[in-house]
Formats: structure tokens, C-alpha cells, sequence
């Protein structure tokens, strides 16, 4: 069998099941924040100066809609788990062993737990009027 | 230090760049969604938090944050491209020359913008 290898990412998992599933999920997610995190950036860096976002901007501009809230739940979503499955494909690299484990899964918690944070700030915060 | 060995090569600088702009980007994930929790769960904190980017060593952060989101971006472009047509990888060299300058094209009027905006004040 010919060995599956690129010139340019990480080789493509042969035998399927669940790394084959997280390759091809890194680079989907990447496909979606190619749009999501650099229109992000454009809108929050560019567009309105960092030094306007008050607390008080987020609640009554930035976040005045569930249909902001939405979108960047999802932008969530797809960063939290590109960035963390990154990172173990990192960690992965560099550690082996029990080190590897222990890495590997505190990156799973403090993943979940920024997903639980995340989702609790747009969802919590109260839309103007409200 | 095998890690640290240069093999050579446009695949291996192009490798290297996609891993320390997105383990950069990473870092600032953790602050960001951090940062923005704190917009509800203690708002005077979020301020006293947030004003770091008005500082001049957050606005230069903040033009660091770009190029490596930008790079990372189009590098993940590159690796998508060549993995799902490996046709492409014989071109390898025009689509690396190809990041650069979309790189440039894009983001250096936002880096200028923001640099103005950094001697201005604003």
C-alpha cells in the first residue's frame, strides 16, 4: 500500500476512524475561520478602534443581536476546537509518555472550559432594552 | 535539539511559521475568550483588562495578532490546496511567493491603519 504523505500539512491519517476524522475537521474549521476569524479581526481591530470597546459598547454594538451572538458562538466553536486540536498535534510532537497524557488531556479541559465561558458570554449578557 | 535542525526548504519555513502563529494565536484565544467573560461576569475587571490594547505595546500586539491570524490563514489555505490536489505541490514555490504577496496586498494598508492609529492616538 502506497504511503499517504503531502508536501504540505500534517501527512492524512490512513485506516480512518477518529485521527482521520480530526484531520479532515482542522482543515474544514480552517476553511470556516479563514472567513469567520479574519472578517472578526477586520470588524474589531480595523473597523472600530480596540480603545471604543467598552463593556458598555459590547452589551449595546458588538453583541446588540442574537444574530452577532450566533455567529460568534459558532466562531467559538470552530477556534476553541482548531486551536486545542492544534495544540495536541503540538504536544504530540514534543512529549511522549505520561507527560504527553497529562498535557494532552489538561488541553481538553481548559478547552471545555473557555467553550463553557465563551457560551456563557453571549448568551448571559442581557441585548439593549432588555 | 533535533527540533531545532533547519532541514532547509520553502516546506519547512512555511511549516515552522504556520506552528509559532498559531501556537501565538492560541495564547491569545485563552485571553481573548477570558477578556470577554469578564464583560459579564465583572465588568470594571473587563475595562481595566481591555485597556492594555490602547497601551503601545498592545497596539503593537495587536498588529502582531493580524500578521500571524493573516499568515496562519493563508498557509492553511496553501496546506488545503496541496493536500486535496497534489498536483499543486508542483507549484509550491509560486503559491509560497503567492502567500507573500497577498500577505503584503492585504495586510499591509491594516497594519498602516493601525500604526497610524497608534502615533495618533485614537
Amino acid at each position: 500500500m502506497a504511503v499517504r504523505t503531502t508536501r504540505a500539512g500534517r501527512a492524512r491519517p490512513g485506516g480512518g476512524g477518529f485521527e482521520l476524522a480530526v484531520w479532515y475537521l482542522m482543515r474544514l474549521t480552517g476553511l470556516g475561520l479563514f472567513v469567520l476569524a479574519l472578517a472578526h479581526y477586520v470588524i474589531t481591530h480595523i473597523v472600530y478602534p480596540s480603545s471604543i470597546q467598552t463593556a458598555e459598547w459590547v452589551a449595546e454594538v458588538r453583541w446588540s443581536s442574537v444574530a452577532w451572538r450566533t455567529l460568534d458562538w459558532l466562531m467559538l466553536s470552530l477556534v476553541l476546537f482548531h486551536a486545542f486540536m492544534g495544540l495536541r498535534v503540538v504536544v504530540g510532537d514534543y512529549t511522549s509518555g505520561m507527560t504527553r497524557t497529562v498535557l494532552t488531556a489538561s488541553l481538553y479541559l481548559l478547552g471545555l472550559l473557555l467553550f463553557a465561558m465563551g457560551t456563557m458570554s453571549v448568551a448571559v449578557l442581557p441585548l439593549p432594552g432588555e | 535539539m533535533q527540533y531545532l535542525q533547519y532541514r532547509g526548504g520553502i516546506g519547512m519555513l512555511a511549516w515552522a511559521f504556520h506552528r509559532i502563529s498559531g501556537v501565538a494565536v492560541w495564547l491569545f484565544i485563552i485571553f481573548h475568550v477570558f477578556s470577554m467573560w469578564l464583560v459579564t461576569a465583572n465588568p470594571a475587571l473587563y475595562e481595566q483588562v481591555h485597556a492594555v490594547y490602547s497601551t503601545t505595546p498592545g497596539r503593537i500586539g495587536e498588529i502582531l495578532l493580524g500578521a500571524a491570524l493573516l499568515y496562519h490563514a493563508l498557509n492553511g489555505l496553501r496546506i488545503i490546496v496541496m493536500d486535496l490536489w497534489p498536483a499543486t505541490t508542483v507549484y509550491h514555490r509560486q503559491l509560497w511567493i503567492g502567500l507573500w504577496v497577498v500577505f503584503v496586498a492585504v495586510g499591509g494598508p491594516m497594519a498602516a491603519i493601525l500604526f497610524v492609529r497608534m502615533v495618533e492616538g485614537g
